[in-house]
């Protein structure tokens, strides 16, 4: 593994960073927790979109730590609704700049519960109306605004507090909802996951969704620490460890096909991303049980990496151990 | 110009002319011929909109909400189980204070479940922070149209425009149709003080916390309580141009020197109008609340001066409590030296006739003292069980 430093000087990434500065549409200073995921996805999709859009957030824990009125941390226009409209707030704002001949891009912010959940219907509404939005999904599956209720991304087994681990239960009983399958039937012209760990990878996602006209969707992993149970530290650490089991899977679709993974050289064993974690620690008791659902997560982190095709047998500078590492500062010829 | 027109052509051919940028909504009856004869007129080449078809009427609301606040004019109608289920965005449009007009064709709400007129759909939303104005006939539905957006877009109050479903969105009637250079000169382009812009970004819907909860709230019922005189000013300011009255927030009809006065809304008036020949010379007024929010106080008492007698009659209820619109009368007229007695029918509910001699059947019912506060009238008990009578 090579770092920046090794291989770039440090008045050729000042000089880098006075050619292309980057935007800061959520500035600092707001209140999310240390370590938030969402926080640091936002900023970075924002960085990559550049100032000349119009956000329409729904209401989660982005929306709350980043307004506290009569503050905001928002450095583009930015409208937050309710929380199961923002596809359709967006689409609103979309026909609006339309009808007005303006050309800045709508974007959508929604949490898993606002995109998977309660907001799902006016995101399919979104996406088969063909508005030019793009929608982007921070992804840390559960209720995190409201203390850590499971939702339809809450991966099988985790514990949430409407979840919980006892005599009679090990945690959510239901899979994770395949959610980009569910985006790819509507055959948009462009749909793609890609995670915190990967700001290079995120940044590319965003650029390539925001130079195309119609709906797009990004759906970006966030770890949560609070809810995770992980210290704030490690939330890139534990976020790469979903990707490199291949329990969070990289990809890219167009129209409905796959035409881009982000390959595992090596795939890690689940249990290494499950044991950095509160919320999987029932699955390390002596409970016959919890032998069983590591195993039942291990199956579809392997399901992931073979419907995919993930697995690859050579290291590659785009892999999921170097993609970022490579990338970061985009001076590898 | 004169046209013979259904309610909903006649309504949808007014709000084309308000040039609305977007319209959003879902199908509903009976709204649906509204919004069919808007996308028709898009169709046609007569409205340059952008027309977005949504999922549902949660979605509807949620569209013209994101459009207005990037500083479009919009629109939107529903009905009913339509209008419920907008709910939640219609208080949020208007605690974001921002103007639009809906166009609610009164349908009764569900279950049992009924096409069929009555208030109870709009009545259930009176709490949601919009204007709500009812129209007694076609012709008042579409110059209220025109007004509404003149109203709200001066206010940055959200307009509910309610006209009877069946009664009047789907009866033909000779219409006035104004002229575009009517519509033009009353009302002007469209400019939203806090349009979402990348040139000077502002933030929306931003999470207030008890320090300012409450002042944001005075500031919205104030906005409302003012919103009064703009609804006046609108009406008299239309009919210098159009030569038409809406009846500006409580139309006054009948004896000067009334002893006995009956107040309504929407669509009974007309009904209630023609009943009234034969009452010809006797102290009786009718009184047509136009507008039900704000809550005209004010004008009401001032109608009621002298008034012995007060037969309030609406299209909903509240189960359990009684009348809507009677309770919100007699609170205001509590504050009266010699208020009227109140006498307080619900009627027409869930699409009920109401004939023409409802009047005389209501003039008798109130003749004696009203044995209960409220009651709802026609009630044919024979078709219920015993128990349930």
């Amino acid at each position: 593994m090579t770092t920046p430093s090794e291989t770039i000087e440090i008045k050729d990434i000042e000089r880098l960073r006075a050619i292309e500065p980057r935007f800061r549409g959520l500035e600092s200073g707001h209140r999310a927790c240390q370590g938030c995921g969402e926080a640091l996805g936002a900023r970075l999709v924002l960085q990559a979109a550049g100032p000349d859009v119009v956000v329409a957030n729904a209401t989660g824990c982005l929306e709350v730590f980043s307004t506290p009125w009569p503050q905001s941390a928002w450095r583009v226009p930015w409208i937050h609704s309710v929380f199961e409209n923002a596809a359709a707030v967006a689409s609103g704002i979309e026909a609006a700049l339309k009808a007005q001949g303006r050309q800045s891009k709508v974007l959508a912010f929604g949490g898993d519960g606002g995109t998977f959940d309660i907001g799902f219907q006016a995101v399919s509404g979104m996406l088969e109306r063909n508005h030019n939005v793009l929608y982007v999904c921070f992804d840390n599956e559960a209720y995190m605004n409201t203390g850590i209720q499971r939702s339809s991304s809450t991966p099988h087994a985790a514990r949430t507090t409407t979840s919980p681990p006892g005599k009679a239960r090990m945690g959510k009983r239901h899979l994770k909802k395949d959610l980009v399958s569910i985006i790819a039937a509507h055959h948009v012209p462009y749909a793609a996951s890609t995670s915190v760990a990967y700001p290079a990878d995120l940044r590319k996602k965003v650029r390539r969704a925001i130079d195309i006209e119609g709906p797009t969707f990004l759906l970006v992993h966030c770890p949560c620490p609070l809810g995770w149970g992980h210290d704030g530290a490690l939330t890139i650490e534990i976020a790469r460890l979903a990707v490199q089991t291949g329990l969070f899977p990289i990809i890219e679709l167009e129209r409905g096909e796959v035409t881009e993974v982000m390959p595992l050289h090596k795939p890690r064993p689940v249990v290494d991303y499950l044991k950095t974690q509160g919320r999987f620690r029932h699955l390390f008791s002596d409970d016959p049980r919890a032998l069983e659902e590591r195993e039942h997560l291990q199956a579809l982190a392997d399901h992931n990496i073979s419907t995919y095709g993930l697995a690859i047998d050579h290291a590659d500078p785009l892999d999921s151990e170097e993609a970022d590492t490579v990338r970061r500062g985009g001076l590898v010829s | 110009m004169q046209q013979a027109l259904e309610g909903s052509q006649a309504i949808a051919k007014t709000v084309a002319q308000c040039r609305p940028q977007v319209v959003a909504a879902y199908p509903i009856t009976p709204q649906t011929h509204i919004v069919e004869n808007i996308s028709k007129l898009i169709a046609d080449g007569v409205l340059d909109c952008e027309m977005v078809s949504v999922e549902s009427e949660f979605s509807a609301a949620s569209v013209v909400l994101g459009a207005v606040a990037a500083g479009s004019r919009s629109y939107t109608a529903t009905s009913s189980q339509g209008l419920l289920l907008m709910a939640e965005v219609l208080y949020n449009i208007a605690g974001m204070r921002l103007p639009m007009v809906l166009t609610c064709a009164n349908r009764a709400v569900s279950a049992p479940i009924s096409i069929w007129n009555d208030h109870q759909d709009s009545m259930a939303v009176r709490d949601a922070g919009w204007i709500q104005l009812y129209c007694s006939s076609n012709q008042e539905a579409v110059d209220t149209t025109v007004q509404a957006f003149r109203i709200s877009e001066r206010t940055e109050l959200p307009v509910m425009v309610c006209v009877d479903g069946f009664t009047l969105t789907h009866t033909l009637e000779i219409i006035d149709l104004p002229e575009q250079k009517q519509v033009d000169a009353f009302l002007p382009s469209f400019h939203f003080s806090r349009t979402l812009d990348p040139q000077q970004p502002i933030t929306l819907g931003t999470l207030v916390t008890p320090d300012y909860f409450t002042e944001i709230r005075h500031a919205h019922h104030r906005a409302m309580l003012k919103a009064a005189d703009e609804i006046v000013a609108a009406d008299k300011d239309w009919q210098a141009i159009s030569g038409r009255a809406s009846g500006g927030l409580i139309r006054e009809e009948g004896a000067k020197h009334a002893d006995t006065a009956i107040l309504a809304i929407g669509s009974v008036l007309g009904t209630l109008r023609e009943a009234m020949a034969q009452y010809e010379g006797e102290k009786i007024k009718l009184l047509t609340l136009r507008c039900f929010r704000p809550f005209p106080e004010d004008e009401l008492r001032r109608m009621c001066k002298g008034v012995k007698k007060l037969i309030v009659l609406e299209r909903a209820l509240s189960p359990g409590a009684g009348g809507i619109i009677g309770a919100e009368v007699r609170a205001a007229l509590s504050r009266m030296a010699q208020p009227p007695e109140v006498y307080n029918y619900a009627a027409g509910l869930g699409g009920r006739d109401m004939p023409l001699d409802l009047l005389e059947r209501i003039l008798k019912a109130s003749s004696k003292p009203a044995r209960d506060a409220f009651s709802i009238f026609d009630v044919q008990l024979q078709k219920l069980p015993a128990g349930e009578r």
